[in-house]
């Protein structure tokens, strides 16, 4: 969105102030009626039910079992975007460096996850991880295990998978940025006598940082927001704020205390997305087909 | 060249791509591993499966639940892609082409339902909707599918106007062609590829979206997502292997269309331009 249109349009052939708004008009109404008035009303409701004040933000934030699972959140999501980082370096890094049929291999393998449904990923590994699902299965057959282990419901169970479905936020943009870096440039750091991991460090690290903070960031927000995984994956063992919302929604049917968990999330996004807003950059991710 | 490359930089770059090929296998294993477990004949999903069965394909074309899930989310699907299209098109339009008032916060606003969290968003929809008699609707589906979608198609529509040659435009209303024919008869079918690939995904969107389905659906009208999600929940039978196989068939086959209509803009521009 940053490039700026070309020269000549600036001058009477754009659409006027008016035209403009008519133009952007069904899409601000959507946004208005289906977007800011749900998300006001459940906000307006946190703050003034039962009571006005911040009760209810207050509870969320001092009761020790909420405060575990707003901790556990913010520990997944730290390690699905660790776990994403180190995933995703290789193949961007093969990526970058390869041609024709080769990348557009590789393209199709970032990019099949990215678009199937996300239930389908979740449930692939609850057939993959249940008690007597694929893996405990070959563990018996090779003989490693004389009884199947738990690995559902379990935060690591919680962690791998959600660092596999969000996996291809992580290697988009690492990948546009290492692309735009030319190979001559750590030829040439390594002709004038650096090592090959010195020119990493001078060269290429700093080179792809932007893709790098923005991957993470991607990860990072997507994470501590996920509700299908955690809630398939983790179950109520592992609660994250997500399936906290939930739960009060459609169990305890306590509206202003979801209300305040919801405002507590969109917080920490907000500060996130305002902080590093430069390194947003959803377009990284459509029109990649 | 070859000689400035020393003998531990190409093994180090050997494990490298060793791990990138692990990583890629990581990638796509757990989708791929439903396929062949999907045709097994028993009850128990198995790998490798014990025999070939198409019985649980059988099973979700048989069973009333199942079809009824997705013509529900094939209908909602339809409509969001349409309408935001239509809404993302004409905004990308103004963003480009036009003098927007406001226009910083109009561009937070488009990247909102992506920020935002999807259970956050959900949850808003979920209250307000049951207020409006509008959980379990088409309409309800219906907009809420659209405003997720809209960012995708703003952006998808943004690249391909940046894409090709504005004097195109200026060339059309200097001979006097009005405003709407000049969109009609060069900008329309000069973006029309990408503003297709943007319909397209904007009904996958709307097609593979489980939260706010979750959240907004009732007891008799459920999207596929939602449907999906309680038969995880409750067993793990063999048909919603199936199901998963038939999608992730469908996702493959979006995919190529949505290369195909890359491939097309992009020669389009070339002729148009070169």
């Amino acid at each position: 969105m940053s490039r700026r249109p070309s020269r000549f349009l600036l001058g009477g052939r754009r659409f006027s102030p008016a035209a403009s708004l008519a133009l952007a008009a069904p899409f601000l109404l959507l946004l208005l009626v289906v977007f800011l008035l749900p998300l006001a009303t459940l906000l307006h409701e946190s703050l003034f039910v039962p009571e006005p004040g911040i009760g209810n933000y207050a509870r969320a934030l001092q009761e020790p079992v909420y405060l575990r699972v707003m901790l556990r959140t913010l520990r997944i999501a730290l390690f699905v975007t660790l776990l994403a980082l180190l995933l995703a370096w290789p193949l961007a890094l093969l990526m970058a460096r390869s041609k024709g049929l080769g990348l557009a291999l590789l393209a199709a393998a970032v990019l099949l996850p990215l678009w199937t449904s996300v239930l389908v990923r979740t449930y692939a590994w609850m057939v993959l991880l249940q008690r007597n699902g694929v893996v405990n299965q070959m563990l018996a057959q090779l003989g490693l295990s004389d009884q199947p282990m738990r690995l559902l419901y379990t935060e690591g169970a919680v962690v791998l998978a959600m660092a596999h479905v969000l996996l291809p936020f992580m290697v988009l943009p690492i990948y546009s940025a290492l692309k735009g870096i030319p190979e001559d440039y750590s030829r040439a750091a390594q002709m004038l006598g650096a090592s090959p991991w010195a020119s990493f460090r001078e060269v290429t690290w700093p080179l792809c940082l932007p893709g790098v903070t923005s991957g993470c960031l991607m990860v990072f927000l997507l994470a501590l927001g996920f509700f299908v995984t955690p809630a398939l994956i983790g179950g109520p063992q592992q609660m994250m704020i997500a399936t906290l919302v939930s739960q009060q929604v459609r169990e305890m049917l306590d509206w202003p205390f979801a209300g305040a968990l919801v405002g507590i999330l969109l917080f920490f996004v907000l500060m996130l997305t305002l902080l590093f807003r430069r390194a947003v950059r959803l377009d990284r991710f459509v029109g990649q087909a | 060249m070859a000689a400035a490359r020393s003998r531990p930089n190409r093994a180090g770059r050997m494990a490298l791509n060793a791990a990138a090929y692990a990583v890629t296998v990581f990638l796509l294993l757990p989708t791929l591993i439903i396929i062949p477990m999907s045709v097994g004949p028993e009850r128990f999903l198995r790998f490798p499966p014990a025999g070939f069965s198409l019985r649980w394909y059988a099973e979700y074309f048989h069973d009333a639940e199942w079809i009824a899930a997705t013509l529900f989310s094939l209908e909602v699907g339809l409509i969001a892609a349409f309408c935001a299209t239509v809404a993302g098109t004409m905004l990308a339009l103004a963003l480009v082409r036009g003098r927007l008032p406001g226009r910083g916060l109009v561009e937070l606003l488009v990247v909102g339902p992506v920020i935002v969290p999807h259970v956050a968003l959900a949850v808003a929809m979920f209250l307000v909707f049951e207020r409006l008699r509008l959980t379990g609707t088409l309409l309800g589906f219906a907009m809420a599918h659209t405003v997720l979608a809209l960012p995708f198609v703003v952006f998808t529509v943004l690249a391909a106007l940046y894409r090709f040659d504005a004097e195109l435009e200026r060339a059309a209303l200097s001979c006097g062609a009005g405003r709407f024919a000049t969109f009609r008869h060069v900008t329309l079918p000069l973006i029309a590829p990408g503003v297709v690939s943007a319909a397209l995904f904007a009904f996958i969107i709307s097609f593979d979206e489980p939260v706010v389905s979750f959240f907004i659906s009732d007891l008799d009208r459920k999207t596929l997502p939602r449907k999906m999600f309680e038969d995880i929940d409750y067993n793990i039978s063999p048909t919603l292997a199936a199901v998963a196989t038939m999608l992730t068939a469908l996702t493959v086959l979006a995919l190529l269309a949505g290369f195909v209509l890359k491939r097309a803009a992009e020669r389009r521009a070339a002729a148009r331009n070169g």
